[in-house]
């Protein structure tokens, strides 16, 4: 195994015509999601199961007690009603806090307030019933006394004196802050040839899955099993969540997702109504259901990236960039979140900001506090959307002070192709990126002297048009340093155990999930790969913490690079274990044979020798007739987790052409370009897929995604008709190209591709729109860019 | 209760539905189709996408007591039919699905451009598609897919 390298196993571009590796297989489980055969846990319907509806607090911050409770028990089909007492002894409160996140606090959180709500939204009382129609009527008939209190809305107050301290006990609202610092920023810049500055703001919004969050609890007293049918990301994290807090053993709850109707990091979070309708289910031994509705999605799912950033760069004379000077303030609502906590989003903006470029000074703070609004938390491409506008947003307004192109300033600055390892001045250590490779790339996709031509020629047209570029790096791959340090059990590692059975087809379960981005049909890929089989042979299994290995799941871009790497590693062996049953069988040695789309050939001239069924058959029916001191097994099991870097960096650049209205404001979309490099790509459909659907999401932040709250806290944005997202006829075609530099911490050497287009997109449209902008003195920095925003940039309104 | 006698997918079927029961949880929760999915319950995103009397609507906007004598046909129906298998192979090729949330609704609306719209320019799909939202795939897959079904049949 230890000669093993990605070229003897088949994985090089040579080898693509023979190899699932690199080849665009449609995914097996496409055609259930296309025919509407799909499992979603809505769909899921048990003997004996209520359903929960929740009473949501109108106010963003009230004391309140709740009554009514026998009137709403007396609406036809209501079982129960449970209030936050109800619930305090059957869970534990929990306290979203990581250790290796210095100083950081939040403050007790239940499964339902006993006495406060703290956000608009916030459930603070359940009802059980047998539909859910009956259960909102019990909702309907409780009574409750709120006592609005004072509301800290603005995260530009929330640390200074008359402030409301949301949680006195934790004596002020700040969470978190943390400040990396590298050389001197000051004597940098104040030496510099220019300095330039500039606000952002990203706005705050959410991630909108179609699916609602959706869980169906279910408690069997007479086994002690709580099995949860629930969409998560993470199936083996929920599993220790609800087993400490509930008091179960951990091996007594059972987590199954199977189809999960979009997660984009929504769907890795603890909930704390969740956690209600498993408390429930635990109370009553009924299974007890609960889905979000798009109401309930808007206001207590996860919002992300509510930043306003201050920040300057330094350059010199040439364009040689000097340094970075960033200082981030975030509002995270009046809780962290349970495990991963809400401090990483803005750790991340410090470990991100300048990630592309080669300087030599940095300075960059995050200041974390509390707010009565929804909670934040990790959602795609965490903090990295926000890092990238920052750095991409200064570096265009350097090029602008010097009178450089956009282009040449970042081919002058991005850090060579041939400098890694290296580590960044906020102290990321990068394996392998390949900016200046993926520059050169996009530059052979866009054709820049034609769009500018373009441009010179609409803008005597009164047309106003721009190109944009953002270069970014995305954190995939993640090791123990993200979470598992910090005392959190979220499982870095993943496994994957793959067995043959008699007919000769595989059966692989892994512990990473899908959500829709392919986990399933690249696992699938990789296992033929690895053992040899037509990849019609494979069947993948997920989702299950009963069935599976323990793992992580999908989050922050770990499924190819973990998960992969172990389906690998676990084919691999499985394929040896098969030779050596083939070996005894037919009188040959193992390393003198090999299995090809399913036969057992000769190595050395390809010559079938028998068929996998027929060496299953004789294995599992007729063992009498070999050896007997032959093994038996048909089945490894692979664990992986990366040891040498804490995260494999991938990179890529993006491109933007946009048209702007200065008359309305509007942003047209005309086409958009994006290079990127995840290692070895595994299925470019998929991964193209990936960065399309990321690009769009991005665009979504960018143009038109907002939780927009008043000044009192009300959240305005509660339904898709107030809360926009992209739609078909606005969105741009999009056009992808990969550089592969795979990692060497794995065979396989995948790396991430989900946050790559989501990671980039806002600041490559933002740079375009100011491009379009420039002539008419008018600049945009505030997300999104609304027709309001732009206007107002104008001078118009 | 409202009694009422409709086809769904060609079966004669016959329920009584309280007023409030809107079609698609008449679907889902009184028949078992659970193709048809809830995104919003506003009408606004499309997921709910079913046919009555020919005609696509947002399933989340008709109330099932309303429907005593009508033609309904959901994802299943122009599945089992085969009407919809052009356009499935196509989404399945052109990977046109991520999460599959919307996809049914999807398939749905196009099947309609491609049974009302069979000259659709690429502009003209992305317009029609614009009532059925999609969080995964950017559109541009789907787009292309339905591109693709026009393209065979033309």
């Amino acid at each position: 195994m230890n000669e093993m390298s990605p070229d003897s196993i088949g994985l090089s571009r040579a080898d693509l015509p023979n190899s699932y590796i690199g080849r665009s297989v449609p995914r097996p489980n496409a055609a259930k999601l296309v025919q509407g055969r799909a499992t979603y846990t809505d769909d899921i319907t048990l003997p004996r199961m209520l359903h929960a509806a929740f009473l949501r607090s109108p106010h963003p911050h009230a004391r309140f007690t709740v009554r009514g409770v026998e009137a709403a028990r007396q609406v036809p089909g209501v079982v129960r009603v449970f209030t936050g007492a109800d619930l305090a002894d059957a869970c534990t409160p929990w306290v979203a806090t990581l250790e290796h996140l210095k100083g950081m606090k939040s403050a007790p959180q239940r499964p339902l307030p006993l006495d406060r709500a703290t956000w608009q939204g916030e459930a603070v009382a359940a009802v059980l019933a047998d539909t859910r129609a009956a259960a909102e009527d019990g909702v309907a008939a409780l009574e409750v006394e709120w006592e609005p209190l004072p509301a800290q809305t603005d995260m530009e107050t929330a640390l200074e004196p008359g402030a409301v301290v949301i949680h006195p006990e934790l004596g002020d609202n700040l969470v978190f802050r943390r400040t990396a610092i590298h050389g001197d920023v000051e004597a940098a810049f104040a030496t510099a040839h220019r300095v330039v500055e500039a606000r952002f703001v990203t706005g705050r919004h959410t991630g909108v899955t179609l699916e609602g969050r959706s869980i169906l609890a279910d408690f069997n007293r007479a086994e002690g099993t709580l099995t949860v049918h629930h969409a998560t990301q993470a199936p083996h994290m929920i599993q220790e969540v609800l087993a400490q807090h509930l008091g179960l053993p951990p091996h007594k709850v059972r987590v199954v997702c199977k189809d999960v109707g979009g997660s984009f990091g929504i769907k890795v979070h603890v909930y704390p109504d969740e956690v209600a309708v498993a408390a429930m289910s635990v109370l009553l031994g009924r299974p007890v259901k609960f889905v979000a509705d798009r109401f309930e999605s808007f206001s207590s799912d996860i919002h992300a990236r509510d930043h306003r950033i201050a920040a300057r760069i330094a350059v010199a004379q040439d364009g040689t960039i000097i340094g970075f000077d960033v200082d981030d303030l975030t509002g995270i609502g009046p809780y962290s979140v349970y495990p991963r906590t809400s401090a990483v989003e803005g750790n991340q903006v410090v470990n991100l900001c300048g990630g592309p470029y080669r300087f030599d000074h940095y300075r960059c703070t995050t200041t974390v506090v509390l707010q009565n609004k929804a909670p934040t938390c990790q959602y795609r491409a965490v903090g990295h959307p926000i890092a990238t506008a920052v750095t991409e947003g200064l570096v265009d307004l350097a090029a602008e002070a010097l009178g450089m192109d956009p282009v040449a300033i970042r081919r002058k600055n991005l850090i060579a192709d041939d400098a890694y390892p290296t580590t960044s001045p906020a102290g990321m250590r990068f394996e392998g990126l390949s900016h200046q490779a993926s520059l050169a790339k996009l530059l052979e996709m866009v054709p820049v002297e034609r769009l500018r031509a373009d441009q010179a020629e609409a803008r005597k047209r009164g047309v106003h048009r721009g190109l944009g570029f953002a270069s970014f790096i995305e954190l995939t791959n993640p090791s123990p340093f993200m979470y598992g340090i910090g005392g959190a059990r979220i499982s870095a590692q993943d496994g994957c155990t793959v067995r043959m059975d008699p007919d000769g087809s595989i059966v692989a379960a892994s512990g990473v999930t899908e959500q829709g981005q392919g986990t399933e049909a690249i696992l699938a890929q990789i296992v033929a790969h690895g053992v040899g089989v037509p990849v019609e042979r494979v069947r993948v299994v997920t989702g299950d913490t009963l069935a599976t290995p323990y793992g992580g799941g999908t989050w922050a871009c770990r499924g190819a690079g973990i998960g992969g790497e172990a389906a690998l590693q676990g084919a691999l062996a499985l394929k040896a274990q098969i030779l050596e049953v083939a070996g005894a069988m037919l009188q040959a040695r193992p390393d003198a044979l090999d299995v090809v789309m399913g036969e057992v050939v000769d190595r050395a001239t390809g010559t079938p020798r028998m068929a996998l069924g027929e060496l299953g058959r004789i294995l599992y029916f007729r063992g009498d007739t070999l050896p007997k001191e032959l093994p038996r097994e048909l089945v490894q099991t692979r664990h992986f987790i990366t040891k040498e870097f804490p995260f494999a960096f991938t990179n890529g650049i993006q491109a933007s052409w946009v048209e702007v209205d200065p008359d309305t404001g509007m942003v047209k979309l005309l086409e958009h370009w994006c290079v990127e490099d995840c290692g070895r790509v595994i299925n470019p459909l998929l991964v193209d897929e990936q960065v399309k659907g990321g690009i769009v999401q991005g665009i979504g932040g960018a143009l038109y995604e907002h939780c927009v709250y008043d000044e009192q806290g009300n959240l305005l944005t509660t339904t898709m008709a107030d809360y926009l997202v992209p739609m078909a006829a606005e969105m741009p075609e999009m056009h992808v190209g990969h550089v592969e530099t795979p990692t060497r911490e794995s065979l396989l050497g995948a790396k991430g591709a989900g946050e790559a287009g989501t990671a980039g997109a806002p600041a490559a449209i933002m740079n375009a729109i100011n491009d379009a902008l420039r002539p008419l003195g008018a600049r945009v920095t505030e997300q999104p860019f609304t027709p309001a925003r732009i206007l107002a940039a104008l001078g118009r309104i | 209760m409202t009694p009422i006698t409709l086809s769904v997918n060609g079966e004669r079927v016959t329920r009584h539905v309280e007023a409030r029961r809107h079609l698609v949880d008449f679907l889902r929760l009184d028949l078992g189709l659970t193709g048809s999915h809830l995104g919003c319950e506003h009408g606004v995103c499309g997921a709910c996408t079913v046919r009555v009397d020919g005609e696509i609507v947002r399933g989340c906007l008709v109330m099932a007591a309303s429907l005593d004598g009508a033609v309904v046909e959901t994802i299943e129906g122009i599945t089992d039919s085969g009407e919809a298998a052009a356009l499935q192979a196509a989404f399945v090729a052109r990977n046109a699905a991520q999460c599959g949330f919307c996809t049914p609704g999807m398939v749905m609306t196009a099947a309609d451009i491609i049974r009302h719209h069979p000259d659709a320019t690429r502009a003209e799909i992305r317009e029609h598609l614009s009532g059925n939202y999609c969080r995964c795939t950017g559109y541009q897959a789907i787009v292309d897919a339905v591109e693709d079904t026009l393209d065979a049949s033309r």
